[in-house]
């Protein structure tokens, strides 16, 4: 019998820990199996009647087992995320118990939870402060400052200074400026993306040919999915089924920066439940979702022209009164984080200032989303014109990755990347293909970042702290340590390397913030297994 | 030039500062009771934190006129207090201060303080006996000279959370020994102490805990008492079990394992008991993880090794407990090389404390393998395991080499294993055996010369015990390395452990016939000698069994059976010991006979035919007769013997 840890997909006909992803402590030998066949001594044998628990801390993603009570130590370090508590049985007539917190636990778990609770706590009242991070209000001003002109928020940041007296030391339309790139890219008009940033910032994407075709790579993608300007143009469609986005699978629903933006920011500005934001959150970005087609549209490409459908204009109306009722509105500024987060067109349009009053919002949502649901995806849109243009982009794009391999050698990032875009074109809907993943307007969120994250680095190098990170720069060896620490994936941890110790920080608040969550998991991976002989039973696994 | 100008500018600076320290002396003799009491604050301030001044003031002669004007009548409150608090601060700064307070007689002064009404002049004075009791040169003997002194104290504990504090500290620390233990308990100490558990300071609750763990230790009487107190409706080890959860500080957390770890001990807690095996014992092997300091590290191993030590169960599940025995490998790596290197600070403290871990581990690791031989060999089979044992019983601190022979000992019950561990060793490396086997053999047998009687029988017993079925060449190091001067000395040791060790490594040497034979062929005269000593000699019956034993496989040789044989002296005893009162001796002699007698082997018939003549057959038929069937079956073997 082997009690352990599987990754979703992990062989159900074998024992936990033998293959990849997958642990175990197994009863016959008493030993570890940390994905491979061969274990490692490391507790006592158990059979008939005895208890093991395991326990997963998700504080350092360590791993223990307890045998009727008794700690065993350590069995796993370094474990990744997402695991399922596994037990796998291959003797005949095996029976396994299991209690995930239903019943008292042999092992006393809440004591273990206490110590780590002091740890924690002990940890950030003994976080380091320099001299001049000794005032504590203004350094988490800054804080917030900085992440909110770093992703471009400046209406929010504008607000923010304003109250807290800051400066903001980037100026505002420089802000701005990045963050209409920003949503040009989520909105996946690429072309416009690269066009506006050539035009704001000349020389930038020729001192990063890499950058570039990364970005035009995104492009020819986009076309694909028929939302690039380019195409869309040539598209004969309405306004509203040109932009319906296939409905993601994830829970923080499509064109959203990764949810941990959300996290982080709702752990700093704000204490609440998070269960309550989380539904916030989700109505929210419908809203936005649906909304964004028009906005978007209109644009683009109708500015100032005819505006026949009627939804247009409660929007155009709301955009054109944004800044008036910024500050008027508390409640909304939370939802509004979250939206920021989502880096949406259009929800910035009107989340940073927008009037617009819910039930409008409401309305719209709910009828795109009926139009939506109902619509089929065609290549580029539809129109043979578009295709045209897609398929004379993409012979650019293998020209210009030519060029590029012979002016700077070979790159197999670049060649893959090239290679899985047009793959897209071998499937007849390339959304539901193997590589149709590209075409989720997730993916847009990495080329967005690594664009952002380009503009704030030359910009920086022109002049020097331009934005201003460098009061929570990893000034100390230990906070630099942390650093590095903190997860790599997601968007949210793109930043420029100056402002480390602002993850730092997040890191230690989200701690704190995650016990109860841990608590959580412990209950569910913390269980107890008691073996009895009645019967014969096949071999399996729960 | 400028080394003759600098001689004269120290001194000069030097006697500036005595100057100064005289001035404030100076002071103290006002004849203005006021500018007397400006004097002593203005001393106050100096002194604080200034062990320069402290001397000085002391050597010029402050301190028996601050204990004068600390109890002249005359004396206001307020300069009392100030005195008190001037003394304190004194007594912070060296041993050599503290030696000289308690040269002035400063102890029944401040005791004689605390009958005043002054709550502020009693703490002060509690204050400055705490720093005092707690000095290492104090003797604790000095608390209970006066009778009167310990119920004043009790009296007061209620007056303050000072009070409170500084008297269980002066408790905690002058509580040495079951008369300490009796006097403090007799005055009611548990029921004045056991409230203080849950107090709002956490200084008194930690004294409190710490008064606990003192008077509980080895005392069933105290340990009896506890388990039943009720404290806010709680029972005193629910509140003990409280004060070990995982996030109370670890000093807490410790001392209140220890106070649980005491009572079981003492039999007022059961071993199988919940908060024994589910909280005291997990808690304790935390405290030797390697998170831990390296002073609570020691604690935590001693106390652990104190808990396990009588219970096999327990032994069981700590060798089981968060991979504690490789956790104790840990305790042999200091000072390490790299604090060598880096930080001398840090080498410093761990040279001060690697003896202790030392010792702490060796006896952790006898705990955990007194009973259990798969523990046994996990512990063997750990890295460097013998190594370190063979260094330890060669370091220069007496606790750590008394530690490794008892661990030695320890693992030296399971023979078997301990004789393949060596062997395998010198496997593995050729170039350590004779480093590992004589080694080890020279030096144990080097310990049992130790003055200490404890080392003495530990190294006999562990000496014994590798005898024990061992090949011939394990047997002849130890008796070469032994000598047999040094065996007599032992037989004659006047410890009866050495003694009863000492015979049984005898018996073990002599097991097997062709290792009876060749160790007789050698020593055969001495250890003749030697029994016949030990059996005309004044010894318990034991001892007296066990020499009959030797003898017995003496018999079992081929050619050393003719040494009984050719010594009629030594028949005449055996024949004794066969009419002996004491069914064993009786058994043990027969033994004997039955060895000399067997039919199958060379001579037989000319022993049987001596044995016949001395008139040992008329002894067999009564024994025959015996109402103990062993020994009546005994008896009736040895007759067929005959018939045949």
């Amino acid at each position: 019998m082997g009690i352990g840890l599987s990754a979703q997909g992990v062989n159900m006909n074998r024992l936990p820990g033998w293959d990849k992803h997958s642990y175990g402590y197994h009863g016959d030998d008493g030993h570890s199996f940390c994905s491979s066949g061969t274990g490692q001594p490391y507790g006592p044998t158990f059979t008939t009647g005895d208890v093991i628990g395991c326990c997963v801390n998700l504080i350092n993603n360590t791993c223990f087992y307890t045998k009727n009570g008794h700690s065993l130590g350590i069995a796993f370090t370094d474990l990744p995320p997402n695991l399922y508590p596994t037990v796998g049985l291959q003797t005949p007539g095996e029976v396994v118990d299991a209690n995930f917190g239903q019943h008292p636990f042999v092992f006393d778990i809440e004591d273990y939870m206490r110590e780590w609770r002091t740890k924690i706590q002990a940890q950030i009242d003994r976080f380091p402060i320099g001299d001049r991070e000794g005032e504590w209000q203004t350094m988490i001003q800054k804080m917030v400052s900085s992440y909110l002109v770093h992703h471009g928020y400046c209406a929010t940041a504008e607000a923010f200074a304003r109250s807290t007296d800051q400066t903001v030391l980037e100026e505002l339309a420089s802000i701005k400026n990045r963050q209409r790139i920003q949503k040009l890219v989520l909105a996946g008009r690429m072309g416009e993306a690269i066009e506006t940033t050539q035009q704001l910032y000349p020389s930038l994407l020729e001192r990063n040919p890499n950058l570039l075709f990364t970005l035009k790579v995104r492009q020819f993608i986009e076309m694909v999915n028929g939302t690039d300007s380019e195409v869309r143009c040539l598209g004969g469609r309405s306004p509203k089924s040109q932009d319906s986005y296939p409905v993601s699978p994830r829970p923080f629903s499509s064109p959203s920066m990764s949810p941990s933006h959300g996290l982080n920011i709702h752990n700093l500005a704000s204490g609440k439940g998070s269960t309550a934001h989380f539904s916030g959150f989700e109505s929210c970005s419908n809203g936005i979702i649906s909304n964004k087609a028009h906005q978007s549209y209109c644009h683009s490409k109708h500015q100032s022209s005819n505006l026949n459908v009627p939804e247009l204009n409660s929007i155009n109306m709301s955009r054109s009164q944004q800044v008036n009722n910024f500050t008027s509105n508390d409640v909304d500024m939370e939802t509004d984080h979250y939206s920021n987060g989502v880096g949406e067109t259009s929800s910035n349009g009107f989340l940073n200032g927008s009037s617009k009053h819910d039930h409008e919002m409401e309305d719209c949502d709910t009828e795109m989303e009926v139009d939506s649901s109902q619509l089929r995806r065609q290549l580029c849109g539809g129109s043979q014109a578009a295709i045209e243009r897609m398929i004379h982009f993409g012979r650019e794009l293998q020209a210009m990755s030519e060029q590029l391999r012979r002016e700077c050698g070979k790159n197999t990032a670049n060649k893959k990347m090239l290679k899985d875009a047009f793959s897209l074109l071998a499937y007849s809907d390339p959304w539901n293909s193997p590589v149709g993943n590209q075409l989720d307007p997730i993916q847009r969120e990495p080329v967005c970042s690594a664009l952002n994250s380009a503009i704030l680095v030359s910009r920086s190098q022109r002049k020097a702290a331009i934005v201003n990170l460098s009061l929570l720069g990893p000034r100390n060896p230990q906070s630099a340590k942390a650093t590095s620490s903190c997860p790599s994936n997601g968007t949210g941890h793109t930043m420029s390397r100056t402002d480390g110790s602002i993850w730092n920080w997040i890191l230690c608040i989200r701690h704190s913030g995650r016990l109860p969550t841990l608590a959580m998991h412990f209950k569910s991976s913390h269980y107890i297994v008691a073996f009895s002989q009645h019967g014969s039973r096949p071999a399996l696994q729960i | 030039m400028a080394c003759l100008l600098e001689t004269p500018i120290r001194m000069s600076v030097l006697s500036e500062v005595t100057a100064s320290s005289r001035h404030y002396v100076d002071r103290l003799f006002d004849p203005d009771p006021q500018k007397v009491l400006q004097g002593v604050i203005d001393m106050k301030n100096a002194v604080i934190g200034n062990n320069k001044q402290k001397a000085n003031l002391i050597v010029l002669g402050a301190v028996p006129r601050l204990l004068y004007l600390l109890q002249q009548e005359t004396s206001s409150t307020e300069l009392k207090t100030e005195c008190a608090v001037v003394l304190g601060s004194l007594a912070m700064g060296t041993e050599n201060n503290v030696k000289s307070l308690l040269d002035c007689h400063i102890i029944p002064a401040l005791l004689q303080g605390l009958l005043s009404p002054d709550l502020k002049f009693i703490e002060a004075c509690l204050r400055c006996l705490r720093t005092i009791f707690t000095s290492p040169v104090t003797p604790e003997e000095l608390l209970y000279t006066d009778a009167t002194v310990i119920p004043h104290l009790m009296a007061l504990l209620s007056r303050s959370r000072y009070t409170q504090e500084y008297i269980c500290q002066i408790f905690s620390h002058c509580c040495k020994g079951p008369d300490h233990q009796t006097i403090l308990f007799n005055h009611g100490a548990v029921q004045n102490i056991a409230h203080l558990l849950t107090s709002l300071s956490y200084k008194v609750r930690m004294q409190a805990l710490k008064c606990f763990s003192v008077l509980a230790f080895e005392n069933p009487q105290v340990s009896m008492t506890l388990v039943n107190v009720l404290v806010d409706g709680e029972l005193l080890p629910q509140i003990f079990v409280k004060m070990l959860q995982r996030d109370k500080p670890i000093e807490m957390q410790l001392t209140s394992a220890k106070c649980l770890t005491y009572m079981c001990r003492a039999g007022a807690i059961r071993t199988d008991d919940n908060c024994i095996v589910l909280k005291t014992l997990p808690c304790l092997v935390r405290m030797c993880s390697k998170e831990r300091l390296l002073e609570e590290r020691v604690e935590g191993a001693e106390t652990l090794a104190y808990l396990i030590e009588p219970d096999v169960e327990l032994q069981r599940i700590a060798s089981i407990t968060d991979h504690l025995i490789a956790m104790l490998a840990d305790y042999f790596k200091y000072p390490s090389s790299v604090s060598a290197i880096t930080d001398i600070k840090r080498l410093d403290h761990d040279l001060k404390h690697a003896h202790e871990l030392r010792q702490a581990a060796f006896k952790l690791y006898a705990s955990l393998g007194a009973n259990d031989e798969d523990i046994r060999k996990k512990i063997i089979e750990t890295e460097n395991m013998m190594d370190r044992i063979v260094t330890g019983l060669s370091e220069s601190s007496v606790k750590v080499r008394l530690a490794a022979v008892r661990c030695l000992h320890s693992l030296s019950r399971s023979v078997q294993q301990l004789r393949t561990s060596f062997q395998d060793h010198a496997v593995w490396k050729p170039l350590m055996k004779p480093i590992l086997e004589s080694g080890a053999v020279e030096l144990l047998c080097g310990l049992t010369q130790s003055e200490n009687p404890a080392l003495r029988v530990n190294g006999i017993w562990a000496l014994m015990n590798m005898a024990f079925q061992a090949e011939q060449k394990i047997k002849a190091d130890i008796l070469r390395s032994l000598s047999t001067e040094q065996l007599f000395r032992l037989l004659s040791d006047s410890d009866l452990n050495v003694l009863m060790k000492t015979l049984g490594l005898l018996r073990n040497l002599l097991s097997t016939r062709p290792h009876i034979d060749k160790i007789m062929s050698t020593h055969g005269k001495q250890i003749m000698q030697a029994v016949t000593l030990i059996l005309e000699g004044e010894h318990n019956i034991e001892v007296k069994e066990q020499t009959l034993c030797i003898l017995a496989n003496i018999a079992d040789g081929t050619t050393a059976k003719e040494l009984i044989m050719t010594n009629d002296d030594i028949l005449q005893k055996i024949k004794y010991y066969m009419g002996h009162s004491h069914v064993k001796l009786q058994l043990a002699a027969m033994f004997c006979i039955s060895n000399l007698i067997w039919n199958e082997e060379e001579g037989s018939q000319e022993r049987q035919d001596k044995l016949r003549d001395m008139g040992i057959v008329d002894i067999l038929h009564k024994l025959s007769q015996s109402p103990d069937t062993n020994l009546c079956d005994k008896a009736k073997t040895a007759l067929q013997q005959y018939l045949a």
